[in-house]
């Protein structure tokens, strides 16, 4: 009886085991490609939806030619979770790895998560692009360390350096509106950013740029990045005169300040970064109060940086009824980098797709022309490059219920260049309550 | 400036007020610490949501809604969760923590941590002296001042108000006198999770709705309770005050640091323990109840 049990239980024992170790499904005829971010936020959702797009267009077409034979894509949701816990982060991107056996990761979107998703992914020599964080650290990595990063790239956004001059040139192009519309003789800004470690080199830098820019410092306000009520401060911008606010605020607060300030009619025009405001949902989270509230992003409706814009924001508006955000990309980095890779390698090989990827570049994708640049020393980043001709991201405004591009608008990057407009890119409105005050 | 830190200090005084004398009330009659107080000013919160956004009702019947809804829930969760294991603090307290992280967690599931909100029963605002109020946030005020007199109505001038004091000041007492401690306990935690629900109700149109939006309110609650001194609703209503002056004062005096305006709250709680560890209104020692 006792040996029967015996026998029984390593029977049992090696079922599990086999059922545990291998996973379900033809493996050999798949692509798997883990699709890692905060499924149950806004950015994990854009990640999903523009991997599952990619998927759907590509296995449509018959899939992707390795070699002498064709194979379909499979996309894994992996719940990163990695607001509220890098570890979760680390450990979905392990079992992606070791358990769904992911051969390639596309997403993820706190830099901090990303620097340690990276290492798992970076162990098990896997590729990963990141659609999501913007630190320089983690291109940087690839530059210090090619052998042990070169898995990971730069899927979007540019990095924090980039976004920073970005926002200063639509900063000037507002500031330069308001100057000449209501005649004021030299605009003073709020700098209004978040407390996070993200944003602090971005208000020092703010505050070196103003004066070089020609405009005044009215003060620097650093609310919670989950502040509820920011009326306080809203008081205190008012009672400094300021004519512009400078915002930097990647979390909750955005829709708070944007609200109070909307219902208040504070007399200042917002612009900078707003990642809240990029979205569909801000009008209503706000209330209706976002008009006029300007933020960089990557997507606007009717908005085209080139002839790839349209398909995709058009198709992706179509299927879940809301304007892409940048996370989205997840479907640029599948179709653009991931498969022609694939094709060209003619392998799933890490390494050899890898070389494929970096040899891709220059290469058309919805929001501009991806390239990689290097760091001082030339060695390469996988970081991608900013720039007219290459990415340069838009300035959207809320006008009306609608997120409309307004920037570039006969933008002239440096002296003697073309002015670039983007097609779909519609006059800046100042707010009437801003006009008001200062129309004399 | 005065008078924006004033009026900066009444409405974040009076949130933290009617969240506070909630958590006070219950743990005065019951000595229950409910740390799924703030949750169930979620819960509260979320109802509106539902009810104006997704159904396209009116927000006053949403807040009725949140308030009837909310309160049944918090007398289940008493009845199912806090009931059984009343007799052991330490057991309440881990078992409450759990409740609230389960109801974050359900909340996340049907809503999705996306930030939402909600309509303002009254908009708009009015400006006094330069200094603009919403009406909303005066609704929050004069709320507080309406809840605070119901209490006082309740507490004072009524039976069971009566026996609610009987309760708290010596539950084996009042249990000979005849009152049934448990039914008193819950009818305490139907009041404090009612008013946790009005304070969702008054409250959700001035903020951003999401899963995780009981965390802060929570620590201020509990700081605005410890300083008042435990189970002092007089405390309470006098510590929310404290912390909501205290903060408006950071807003406006350090601009460059509006986000250290908890910290200094709770600094401030810290300095009046080191020298009034009972709290403002506290007892000190057990016995003199």
């Amino acid at each position: 009886m006792k040996k029967g049990l015996a026998v029984w239980s390593v029977i049992g024992a090696v079922c599990l085991v086999m059922t545990c170790g291998f996973p379900a499904g033809a493996a050999d005829d798949v692509i798997k490609i883990g699709v890692i971010g905060p499924m149950n936020f806004m950015q994990g959702k854009g990640h999903w939806g523009g991997a599952v797009m990619a998927m759907e267009e590509i296995n449509a077409k018959g899939g992707v030619q390795v070699g002498d034979k064709k194979m379909k894509i499979e996309v894994i949701k992996a719940d990163s979770n990695e607001f509220l816990s890098i570890t979760d982060a680390t450990n979905a991107m392990e079992l992606l790895l070791t358990r769904n056996k992911a051969d390639f990761v596309v997403g993820g979107f706190r830099t901090e998560a990303v620097l340690a998703m990276q290492d798992v992914a970076m162990d098990n020599k896997k590729i990963f692009i990141g659609c999501g964080a913007a630190h320089p650290e983690l291109c940087t990595r690839v530059a210090k360390d090619y052998n042990r990063y070169k898995y990971f790239f730069r899927g979007t956004p540019f990095n924090s350096m980039f976004l920073v001059k970005t926002c200063f040139i639509q900063m000037a192009t507002v500031a330069g509106i308001l100057k000449q519309t209501l005649n004021i003789p030299k605009i003073k800004v709020a700098i209004v950013a978040e407390k996070q470690v993200w944003a602090d080199p971005m208000v020092a830098a703010t505050q070196k740029t103003l004066p070089q820019l020609g405009m005044e410092e009215a003060g620097v306000w650093r609310p919670s990045q989950t502040a509820t009520d920011v009326t306080a401060e809203l008081s205190a911008i008012q009672s400094s005169g300021a004519h512009v606010i400078f915002t930097i605020f990647s979390a909750s607060v955005g829709i708070t300040f944007a609200r109070q300030a909307g219902e208040l009619k504070i007399p200042a025009a917002q612009v900078g970064i707003n990642v809240e405001g990029q979205k569909e949902g801000f009008w209503d989270a706000t209330q209706g109060m976002a008009n006029y509230v300007m933020t960089m992003n990557t997507y606007a409706r009717d908005v085209e940086y080139n002839e790839l814009t349209r398909p995709f924001v058009d198709e992706y508006i179509k299927r879940y009824n809301e304007v892409p955000t940048y996370n989205a990309d997840t479907y640029s980095a599948i179709v653009s980098s991931i498969v022609p890779a694939i094709e060209k390698a003619g392998s799933l090989d890490s390494d050899k797709v890898v070389q494929a990827i970096e040899s891709g570049v220059p290469h058309k994708v919805a929001s501009g022309i991806i390239d990689y640049i290097k760091d001082e020393e030339g060695r390469p980043l996988h970081e991608l490059r900013w720039g007219p001709g290459y990415l340069t991201s838009l300035g959207v405004q809320w006008q009306d219920g609608k997120l409309v591009g307004v920037w570039p608008n006969k933008w002239k990057p440096a002296e003697g260049a073309p002015e670039i407009t983007y097609k779909g890119i519609v006059p800046y409105k100042i707010a009437p309550w801003i006009i008001e005050k200062y129309k004399k | 400036m005065i008078l924006d830190i004033i009026i900066s200090g009444l409405i974040s005084g009076s949130v933290y007020a009617l969240l506070a004398i909630g958590f006070s009330l219950i743990f005065g009659v019951a000595r229950i610490v409910n740390i799924a107080h703030t949750a169930f000013y979620m819960l509260a919160a979320y109802c509106i949501f539902f009810v104006t956004q997704k159904a396209g009702l009116h927000p006053l019947l949403g807040m009725l809604a949140a308030f009837v809804i909310v309160t049944l829930l918090g007398l289940l969760a008493y009845k199912l969760f806090i009931d059984p294991i009343r007799e052991h603090e330490g057991a309440v307290l881990i078992g409450t923590i759990a409740l609230a992280i389960a109801m974050q967690e359900v909340m996340l599931l049907l809503f999705s941590g996306d930030y939402v909100s909600v309509p303002s029963l009254i908009k708009g605002y009015f400006a006094i002296s330069g200094v603009k109020v919403f009406y909303q946030q005066l609704l929050t005020f004069g709320m507080v001042l309406v809840v605070l007199f119901a209490l006082w109505v309740l507490l004072m001038k009524t039976r069971l108000g009566l026996a609610i004091r009987s309760t708290a000041e010596d539950r084996e007492v009042a249990n000979l006198m005849g009152m049934n401690d448990s039914r008193v306990a819950m009818t305490a935690m139907g009041v404090s999770v009612g008013l946790a629900a009005i304070t969702g109700a008054v409250i959700a149109p001035l903020t951003i709705l999401t899963p995780f939006m009981w965390m802060h309110p929570l620590i201020m609650m509990m700081a605005v309770v410890v300083l008042g001194g435990m189970g002092s609703i007089k405390g309470s209503f006098a510590g929310a005050y404290i912390l909501g002056f205290a903060e408006a004062l950071v807003v406006f005096l350090i601009p460059k640091g509006a986000f250290l305006k908890g910290s200094v709250a709770l600094s401030i709680m810290i300095l009046v323990l080191l020298i009034r560890p009972e709290g403002l209104f506290g007892i000190a020692f057990e016995e003199e109840r």
